[in-house]
């Protein structure tokens, strides 16, 4: 038995050729704006960093004064004294997406598929995710401070149940940082997790459970696939901006100058040491350490045909 | 789990069911019986329960009481996964982000049955899709998937085949054709295949017995033919083809017949034919068993006759011819002739309706719109 599953493809290509090369033309001038801004913000700006980032002191003995060079060495000077830095960006980043990753799956999963029967109960719960950007994200970073504070009630209660010795305290530490870093971000990771898990087909998963899969089963072959495409755009959205992150690790906020990460140093070498040709290469180090990660990652999840 | 394919389909048993969801019951107080091997249909409108019966019978849903016995063994309070029970989804539920031949073989794999693939490839072959195995689903045509759905529930030798609409979607050619080919094929597997429909066509061509649904209950249940040519009440006699019924007083008994008389015109059916004897009852009889005449006929005491009545509208479907005719006082009649090319009758003409006392139908309750005036 034969069925015609696809219809025939493709018609008299001559009827088209008209239409198709004004198409073109339109397609042209649509893209004017979005190129010229492209190239004007970021083209021009990146050719600038890359430029400064060769650049060599220009003699005078001055701070800040460079001249044009073409000196590849920076880079591995500043790979040799920030290294830690460079790591510790990435380590913290990587456990703040696992940690937010971990968080926002259950909650995205009963926003998306739980609450589906109640629509009321979806949106205050959307509404609660997003809550947070109402106010300030350094007021809200600074209130954690607060909480986490040397003298504050947590840090003295967990003192006195002998959970952090009488000496040890919160801010300053990895794990204040990573905290804070999965604390901001959780709604960038919850957000694209909910959007591909509120689409999930319910009755895909009933057919798991019909085809002998348990349920722990069925969430490892159904609904875990099914929901890679936001869980891929959910780390890509928390694992980039974390590695460049610089407020939450800064002394100022919840880390200490044991806890500095890229963006913190970038900050430093640009805005107090005047050391542009450092900052600028550590700069361009983390944007292509990104792009790299973030390439072998996508490739590596092979979700083109899901999205 | 056992992980053996069973040879043959097991009885479904289900006992007292009855399931409420909160505002309506959707079933209620279901007794049914289908013996191993067979090819049975619950046949119903949208709304009926049918599909929650299925789903019942999948595992999921839970009765709110009652025991659900799949080859004698009470499965009323296990997970899905844990029936010996397949089912082809009505919206195929085909897995998007697995090949034809991933999505055939998942419940093997789930099963840890070995040589999943080669299993799988062979079940493919069984529905003529093995050259498609390496398409993903989303690739095919409405007519494919449903195959693929079917063979990934058939590649498990489950005790059960459920089948949930599954010819819905597909256009009409395409629908007679799967209906052949599902009907070979549970002949040759031996299951025992549990299917869901609101296409009378469909239940009776495919099925052995088949269930009238309404209102989460069942109202008749027989062999196709048995239930068309005694349909014993008025929600079937209106869902499984069509009928005209006459409602009246019964006025006359005899020895294996008894009339009603509806505004002077005598109706019989034979005593054996008719759900209750005694009261008010509507007979029926099916358009094709009753016939038109343009000259009044002999009246004969093993013949209903009625008339003259209007014909107001002639359909012309191919095979048959079907009247629409007013008689003063009863109503609209439909008469179905076969079209052989002879019909001479036209729109307006006058004709009587006349059909065999043995073809009518006595039924055991009265439309809802009969005022009750005794």
């Amino acid at each position: 038995m034969a069925f015609a599953a696809f219809g025939h493809s493709g018609g008299s290509k001559s009827d088209f050729k008209t239409p198709r090369k004004t198409s073109v033309k339109v397609a042209m001038a649509l893209l004017i704006p979005g190129m010229l801004y492209l190239g004007l913000f970021f083209i021009t700006p990146l050719v600038s960093l890359v430029v400064t980032s060769l650049e060599v002191p220009d003699g005078s003995g001055e701070i800040g004064r460079y001249a044009y060079g073409f000196e590849i060495s920076n880079y591995w000077t500043v790979i040799e004294t920030y290294w830690p830095h460079i790591a510790r960006s990435f380590f913290y980043a990587l456990m703040a997406t696992i940690l937010g990753l971990l968080i926002s799956y259950p909650l995205a999963y009963f926003i998306g598929v739980k609450a589906r029967r109640w629509p009321i109960l979806q949106g205050l719960m959307l509404t609660l995710v997003i809550a947070p950007f109402f106010i300030s994200f350094l007021l809200r970073t600074f209130a954690w401070k607060q909480m986490f504070a040397n003298e504050s009630l947590i840090v003295t209660t967990l003192q006195s149940w002998g959970v952090l010795a009488p000496d040890q305290y919160l801010v300053g530490t990895d794990f204040m940082v990573i905290f804070g870093l999965t604390y901001n971000f959780i709604p960038f990771m919850t957000l694209p997790l909910y959007t591909s898990l509120e689409r999930l087909d319910i009755r895909l998963l009933e057919a798991g459970s019909d085809l002998y899969a348990n349920p722990a089963k069925v969430f490892a072959r159904v609904t875990l696939p099914l929901s890679m495409p936001g869980i891929i755009s959910g780390t890509l959205m928390t694992f980039i901006p974390i590695a460049g992150d610089y407020v939450n690790a800064s002394s100022q906020f919840l880390g200490s100058s044991e806890t500095a990460m890229i963006g913190n140093v970038v900050e430093a070498n640009f805005l107090r040491i005047n050391d542009y040709p450092s900052a600028s290469a550590l700069s361009v180090l983390l944007m292509a350490a990104i792009l790299a990660l973030v390439t072998f990652y996508v490739r590596r999840s092979g979700t083109e045909d899901l999205l | 789990m056992a992980t053996e394919f069973v040879a043959r389909g097991s009885n479904l048993d289900l006992v007292g069911i009855r399931k409420e969801f909160p505002g309506f019951t959707a079933i209620d107080d279901l007794d049914l019986h289908i013996p191993a091997g067979e090819f049975f249909a619950l046949l119903g409108p949208s709304g009926c329960g049918k599909t929650t019966t299925l789903r019942l019978v999948a595992g999921l849903e839970e009765p709110t009481s009652g025991q659900i016995l799949i080859g004698g063994k009470d499965v009323s309070h296990t997970k899905p996964h844990e029936r010996p029970v397949n089912t082809v989804f009505q919206s195929y539920a085909l897995f998007p982000h697995m090949s034809v031949l991933e999505n055939v073989a998942f419940g093997l794999k789930q099963r840890k049955i070995a040589d999943p693939l080669k299993r799988a490839s062979e079940a493919l072959d069984l529905v003529q899709l093995g050259h498609l195995a390496g398409r993903r689903p989303q690739q095919l045509s409405g007519g494919q998937q449903q195959r693929v759905a079917l063979a990934r529930a058939l590649v498990n030798r489950p005790s059960l085949l459920l089948l949930d609409e599954p010819l819905g979607a597909l256009d009409l050619k395409l629908r007679r054709e799967m209906q052949i080919e599902l009907k070979a094929i549970q002949i040759e597997v031996g299951l025992t295949f549990l299917h869901v429909t609101h296409d009378q066509e469909e239940a009776m061509d495919m099925a052995d017995t088949v269930a009238v649904m309404n209102k989460g209950h069942i109202e008749q249940m027989g062999a196709p033919e048995k239930l068309y040519d005694r349909p014993k009440t008025v929600f079937v006699s209106k869902f499984l083809g069509q009928s005209n019924l006459f409602i009246g007083k019964i006025v006359e008994t005899s020895a294996n017949s008894l009339s009603i008389d509806v505004v002077g015109y005598k109706i019989s059916v034979p005593k054996d034919r008719a759900e209750k004897h005694t009261g008010k009852i509507a007979i029926g009889v099916r358009p094709e068993k009753a016939d038109l005449f343009q000259n009044k006929p002999a009246d004969s005491s093993s013949q209903n006759l009625i008339g003259p009545g209007e014909v107001k509208d002639i359909r012309f479907t191919g095979v048959s011819n079907q009247f629409l005719v007013d008689v003063p006082n009863i109503g609209l009649v439909t008469v179905f002739e076969q079209n052989e090319g002879n019909s001479t009758v036209e729109l307006g003409d006058q004709v009587w309706i006349s059909w065999k006392v043995e073809h009518s139908f006595g039924l055991a309750d009265l439309p809802a719109d009969t005022l009750d005036e005794e």
